[in-house]
């Protein structure tokens, strides 16, 4: 390949598609400026591993939670405004759950189930985590995915259902409804404080260089379930023939439906994959995080929502992919920008994505 | 549906008179609530002006947002952000400038209050240009999150401490951060009656009204008077958009609702249609948002969260998208019955049993009643939790209107796109038009 076919085609692609070579020579930038700091010394190559290691946890919570919103989308041809509360309904039920086995006998029932509502009860002195006890976490984490399946089948019943044949505007409008029916609801019965849940987990230091990434066992704990889980989705999509029936669902409804496909046993099946993998991904964020309040699916949700845009709505590896890199993009801006505005970079960066390419990275590959 | 027809038919008056009937039912409610409560003269004037205002605010913002989704079908979740910048931009251009020791942390340009109301309008349409370049050729759900996110950003950079304070100009100014904004200048109603040279007369009108209101009349004729003047802005919301909708632009505006192809093969450019409707909404937010927060005396930026997104919208769906008047029935609805009227409802239950304590949490609550049958604890805590339990009403309420009547009260209108009267004959048999006269013979299905 001659020198003069390289200018013109690097000339056709800045003619074509500016944006994607601006985000480039700004990917570039940041890179360089990146290694300007690392090699002067005013940051160090430990500091940026543990924040790559955060955002890869977030990414992976934010993937797991972003595979059920990506079907949904897909399927049902709407954005799920109540998917955020559906996880932390999720994260609720899982952690009552917890608090009881764990605590059962050493402190008020009541209490227990309320998830030490007001600062009745506290996770730290109950000792709770994957190596303190593991029976409650698991258990948490079956309930979790149960309850979360059980909300979204019975909201779908009453609320998605008889509007089923409605654009998607309407069924998000009635989404949002759902939303702050579900959350406020929550805060009436959970209460709107902030609570820890989790005793301190035993951690061990990489050494990298000039210092060390500490990985505690949450954190293993969350690659493990949800990369276990992830493998389940692809094998569920790829092997079974519901997997494929959900494809040719997401591809064309109508067309499902005349080849003999029961769609609305699809939609079924689709809320419960969708709403345990989020009960799941709920209760496995407050496990890593160590904190519980109202409001977590929620301010979680728009960061998936990002991520799912990212990734090509309706693909699920696309999720996955796409909530890596959100999740990425906010760990580690604070290189760059105030930690304040690490929300807002994802944001921006999805927001640029839309525009450079609006369909996603992984476009076209509907559920697969 | 025809009931109501022939009611909204027999109304004097047209859609101003609908819009005045409604509100004179909302008010005579309240009052003899009020009465019947044995309210004192005071606290039924101060219902009435709290009522005011949530009235005119909901409705001027539920207007703005016709705009953008009635007319134009532009789904807009984003409000609250650019609410939060017309009145942090205001605050920030009609602070006094800083003055060491005094309770401000930060100054602000010292300009007068009506350039921060115009430049805080003007700095909402712009991020509305900001949004809508990228925003506006993406499909409706995508405009959806790319306005709720910039929302957001909205919220974090204000709460950031890097925008909490810096120089300019040699002077301390900022935004004051997560700990909040005092606003600072002379109260706007003040200075607004200084410009016309009238200080002196409204002085002598709050004294007048001491006769009603024997101590203090100051604060109560304010939030009256307050009221009014949002009533007219509510007012002047109308008419401009009104006009815009009756005018060519708008008929462009509604064929892109309607199908955005056909509207582009004609020769428009839609996309700068819709940029400008975009704007226009944004800013007229903008606007509403310095006239909610400007009395408030300080503004924190969490006070900026979706979920006054969330009331415009539902204000909007009960009134009926795409119908001015539908706006403001629905914002006067929304703020009577679903906004206030639940908070209303508590203070007569407190005043009602002024010895109950209810419980702290749901634990509590709740115990009683699997223990000993005892609902009391729980209903008490039912009562005092009504403002969470409020948007969880709401939320029912959008779901059963999406269900039922998604066009809200008035939605099902379809506004002829001539501005003549096209059915001058027909309109001469129905005496009683209920779309303002220029419509004919559409006001049913």
């Amino acid at each position: 390949m001659g020198i003069s076919e390289t200018y013109t085609r690097g000339r056709e692609l800045a003619v074509t598609r500016p944006g994607s070579v601006l985000l480039g020579l700004v990917g570039v930038v940041l890179l360089f400026d990146l290694l300007v700091s690392l090699v002067t010394g005013t940051q160090s190559l430990s500091g940026v591993g543990s924040l790559v290691w955060d955002g890869l946890m977030r990414g992976l919570v934010i993937g797991l939670a972003g595979i059920g919103l990506s079907m949904t989308y897909s399927i049902l041809n709407f954005a799920n405004f109540a998917h955020g509360d559906y996880i932390t309904a999720g994260a609720f039920s899982g952690w009552a759950t917890t608090y009881l086995i764990a605590g059962l006998g050493r402190a008020d029932v009541g209490a227990l189930l309320l998830v030490g509502a007001s600062g009745s009860v506290f996770g730290g002195t109950l000792g709770i985590g994957v190596t303190g006890t593991p029976v409650a976490v698991v258990a948490g984490i079956v309930v979790a995915g149960i309850s979360t399946v059980l909300l979204a089948l019975l909201i779908d019943r009453t609320v998605f259902k008889p509007i089923r044949d409605e654009d998607g505007i309407t069924l998000l409008i009635t989404s949002v409804g759902v939303a702050f029916a579900l959350r406020y609801l929550m805060q009436f019965v959970f209460s709107s404080s902030v609570r820890g849940t989790t005793a301190q987990p035993p951690s061990l230091s990489l050494y990298l260089v000039d210092g060390a990434v500490r990985i505690n066992a949450h954190d293993i704990a969350l690659v493990v379930v949800a990369g276990s889980l992830m493998l389940g989705v692809h094998l569920l999509l790829q092997l079974t023939k519901l997997g494929k029936a959900m494809r040719a669902m997401a591809d064309n409804e109508d067309l499902a439906q005349i080849t003999g496909i029961p769609t609305e046993r699809v939609v079924r099946a689709v809320w419960v994959v969708g709403g345990g993998l989020t009960g799941v991904a709920g209760y496995i964020f407050i496990l890593w995080k160590g904190t519980l309040g109202f409001n977590d699916g929620w301010l979680l949700l728009l960061l998936i929502f990002a991520a799912v845009i990212l990734g090509g709505i309706g693909s699920i590896y696309g999720a996955i992919v796409g909530g890596l890199a959100i999740g990425l993009t906010a760990s580690l801006s604070v290189i760059w920008i105030p930690s304040s505005f690490s929300r807002a970079a994802a944001f921006f960066v999805m927001i640029v994505l839309l525009l450079v390419k609006p369909e996603g990275l992984f476009s076209g590959r509907s559920t697969a | 549906m025809s009931v109501r027809d022939d009611l909204a038919a027999r109304i004097p008056g047209g859609d101003t008179g609908l819009i005045l009937s409604i509100l004179l039912i909302v008010y005579a409610a309240y009052v003899l609530v009020g009465v019947g409560l044995g309210y004192s003269l005071r606290g039924q004037f101060n219902t009435i002006a709290v009522l005011t205002f949530y009235i005119a605010v909901f409705a001027m913002l539920a207007l703005a947002l016709n705009l953008h989704w009635g007319y134009t079908g532009l789904f807009n979740i984003g409000i609250v952000g650019f609410m939060a910048i017309g009145i942090y931009v205001m605050a920030f251009v009609s602070k006094p400038l800083y003055q060491p020791g005094g309770a401000a942390q930060v100054g602000g340009l010292g300009l007068p209050i009506i350039v921060g109301m115009i430049a805080g309008t003007v700095a909402a349409a712009l991020v509305g240009l900001v949004v809508a370049l990228p925003a506006l050729r993406l499909r409706a759900d995508y405009l959806a999150i790319v306005t709720i996110a910039m929302s957001e950003i909205v919220r974090f950079s204000f709460l950031s401490g890097e925008f909490e304070q810096f120089e300019l100009f040699g002077t301390r100014v900022g935004f004051g951060g997560g700990s909040g904004l005092i606003l600072n200048y002379t109260d706007p109603l003040t200075a607004f009656f200084e410009v016309f040279g009238l200080g002196g007369a409204y002085l002598g009108l709050v004294d007048a009204f001491g006769a009603l209101v024997p101590n203090n009349p100051k604060p109560v004729v304010d939030s009256l008077v307050y009221g009014l003047l949002l009533l007219l802005f509510v007012a002047a919301y109308y008419w401009l958009l009104k006009r815009t909708g009756e005018s060519p632009f708008g008929r462009v505006l509604k064929a892109i609702r309607e199908d955005e192809d056909v509207a582009n093969s004609l020769g428009k450019d839609t996309n700068r249609f819709k940029t400008k409707a975009f704007m226009l909404g944004c800013g007229l937010m903008g606007l509403a948002g310095v006239l909610w927060f400007m009395r408030s005396g300080a503004v924190t930026p969490n006070t900026f969260r979706p979920r006054i997104t969330f009331f415009v919208w539902i204000a909007l769906i009960i009134g009926g998208a795409g119908s001015n008047t539908g706006s403001v029935l629905g914002g006067a609805v929304f703020a009577a019955l679903l906004y206030q009227g639940p908070r209303y409802l508590k203070n007569l239950i407190d005043a009602a049993l002024p010895n109950a304590s209810a419980p702290s949490g749901f634990g509590p609550a709740i115990a009683p009643l699997v223990s000993n049958v005892d609902p009391t604890p729980l209903l008490l805590y039912t009562i005092d939790s009504i403002r969470q339990l409020q948007l969880v009403f709401m939320g029912l309420v959008l779901i059963w209107l999406m269900h039922n009547r998604p066009e809200g009260m008035l939605g099902h209108r379809k506004e002829t796109a001539a501005g003549i009267p096209l059915t001058a004959s027909q309109a001469r048999d129905k005496t009683a038009e209920t779309d303002g006269g220029t419509t004919g013979g559409e006001a049913d299905e």
